[in-house]
């Protein structure tokens, strides 16, 4: 697979996540795809919540406005939109824990069919670092899941069940990948909207795990 | 009361084998000066509360490269490859936890809270051990408050009495540790009198503050704190 496609699958995915918010809503953002979204919100108006104790992140900084006492999550540069706020961690992690973040839009490296994930950590490697996987699936009112529909080496991410240590209890609202949009109602697992280059019959070739087919399936990002 | 000392002072009140409680997100807001203070001071045996290990070679790295730490209590230490490799070669203990328990954790522990109960990590590897209770129908581990003999946190500005202001996310864990710990020492860039500081604007009230220690080793150059003579 190019480089190039790796980038336009990843456009897709953000594009269709950015889709499912609301002027007003507060969201966390993880690292990788979902940093891609803020591209494709549009005119609406959303609030960006950073766990290290900030919400309102405005655009990324010039160079010569780099300061790194002003930084994401993920540590890198960012600037202050009008009305951001700053706090502590424990202020910051008490409003993911205490449900008051409307959407987490995570990276996982497994998803099963009942919407059980996996995020954190790969089996067989050192577990050495979780930051705020946990309170994130254990505290968003919604998750959203990013991801590509496979990995590099062609493995399904959308499993039947996790092989990797989950990251909670906590089940995900919604997947999206550049294959295709599901949603879990009762633990079973919908697709709700595709892409217009694969058929259902591919579909379920590259995913393991077992889904239904909404009565309404749609076409992805039309 | 002159709560002001020299960086040599307040590295001379660690001890060998002691817990410290250490402010920051990786180098953000992190008493860097302190930190190198304590490197000289040769202190071992050491157990670090943190979100992280600094990065390799800065920061608290800086302590893990000469060997001073026994283990490390924090979120993320996967970007710090010496402290990985620390840990394969079983030179570093490191118990992992979730990053909103470490700073609620920190925060019990400062406001004579033992214990509490969180939804995060139930059902995961990190509840390995831990209590599970349910509250109505949700489940739920405890997690105990977590205390240390020296807390280090890193402000921008103090006033003479030890009110501190932190800048932006530089903030980050540095209010929850300045609470915790017997001895509390801040690093500060500037130092006022008392009034100059807004009332409204302190984030750390001087209670909590035992000592301050101004910042001679960093200077903030392009928007990064970089070694004066480096």
């Amino acid at each position: 697979m190019s480089k190039k496609m790796l980038k336009e699958e990843r456009v897709q995915i953000a594009k269709r996540v950015a889709e499912e918010f609301e002027t007003g809503d507060i969201i966390n953002l993880g690292v990788g795809i979902p940093t891609m979204i803020p591209d494709f919100l549009g005119g609406k108006e959303v609030y960006l919540h950073s766990e290290n104790g900030l919400l309102g992140i405005g655009p990324t900084p010039p160079e010569e406005e780099i300061d790194m006492d002003l930084i994401s999550a993920s540590k890198q540069p960012i600037t202050m939109s009008p009305g951001a706020s700053l706090f502590s961690s424990s202020d910051s992690f008490a409003m993911i824990r205490g449900s008051h973040v409307d959407a987490a839009v995570l990276g996982a490296l497994q998803v099963d069919e009942t919407g059980r994930l996996a995020n954190w950590a790969v089996p067989g490697k050192s577990i050495l670092g979780v930051g705020g996987a946990m309170d994130l699936v254990a505290g968003a009112k919604k998750i959203i899941l990013s991801l590509t529909h496979q990995s590099k080496d062609g493995t399904p991410k959308l499993v039947a069940e996790l092989t990797y240590p989950n990251s909670g209890l906590r089940k995900a609202d919604m997947v999206v990948t550049e294959k295709g949009v599901f949603r879990f109602i009762d633990e079973t697992m919908y697709l709700v909207e595709i892409d217009e280059n694969i058929t259902v019959e591919e579909l379920r070739k590259i995913t393991d795990a077992h889904f239904e087919v909404s009565s309404d399936l749609k076409t992805m990002n039309q | 009361m002159d709560k002001v000392i020299s960086p040599k002072e307040a590295a001379g009140m660690v001890n060998d084998g002691d817990t410290l409680l250490v402010g920051g997100f990786g180098l953000s807001g992190s008493p860097l000066s302190l930190i190198d203070e304590i490197v000289e001071a040769d202190v071992k045996n050491l157990t670090v509360v943190s979100n992280n290990l600094g990065e390799e070679g800065r920061g608290l790295g800086r302590l893990l490269k000469k060997k001073q730490l026994k283990k490390a209590i924090g979120s993320f230490f996967t970007t710090n490859r010496e402290a990985v490799r620390a840990w394969a070669d079983k030179e570093l203990e490191i118990e992992l936890i979730p990053q909103g328990t470490l700073a609620e954790s920190l925060r019990a522990g400062g406001a004579g809270i033992p214990a509490y109960y969180t939804r995060t990590a139930v059902g995961t590897d990190l509840a390995e051990g831990k209590e599970e209770r349910s509250f109505e129908g949700e489940k739920y581990i405890l997690e105990k408050a977590i205390k240390g003999e020296v807390s280090l946190v890193k402000a921008v500005k103090a006033d003479k009495l030890g009110n501190l202001y932190y800048h932006k996310t530089a903030m980050n864990f540095n209010p929850e540790v300045a609470t915790a710990g017997n001895i509390v020492i801040a690093e500060v860039d500037e130092i006022v009198e008392p009034g100059e500081i807004s009332p409204g604007d302190i984030h750390t009230p001087h209670l909590y503050v035992d000592y301050l220690v101004v910042n001679d080793r960093y200077v903030k150059e392009g928007g990064r704190y970089v070694e004066k003579n480096a």
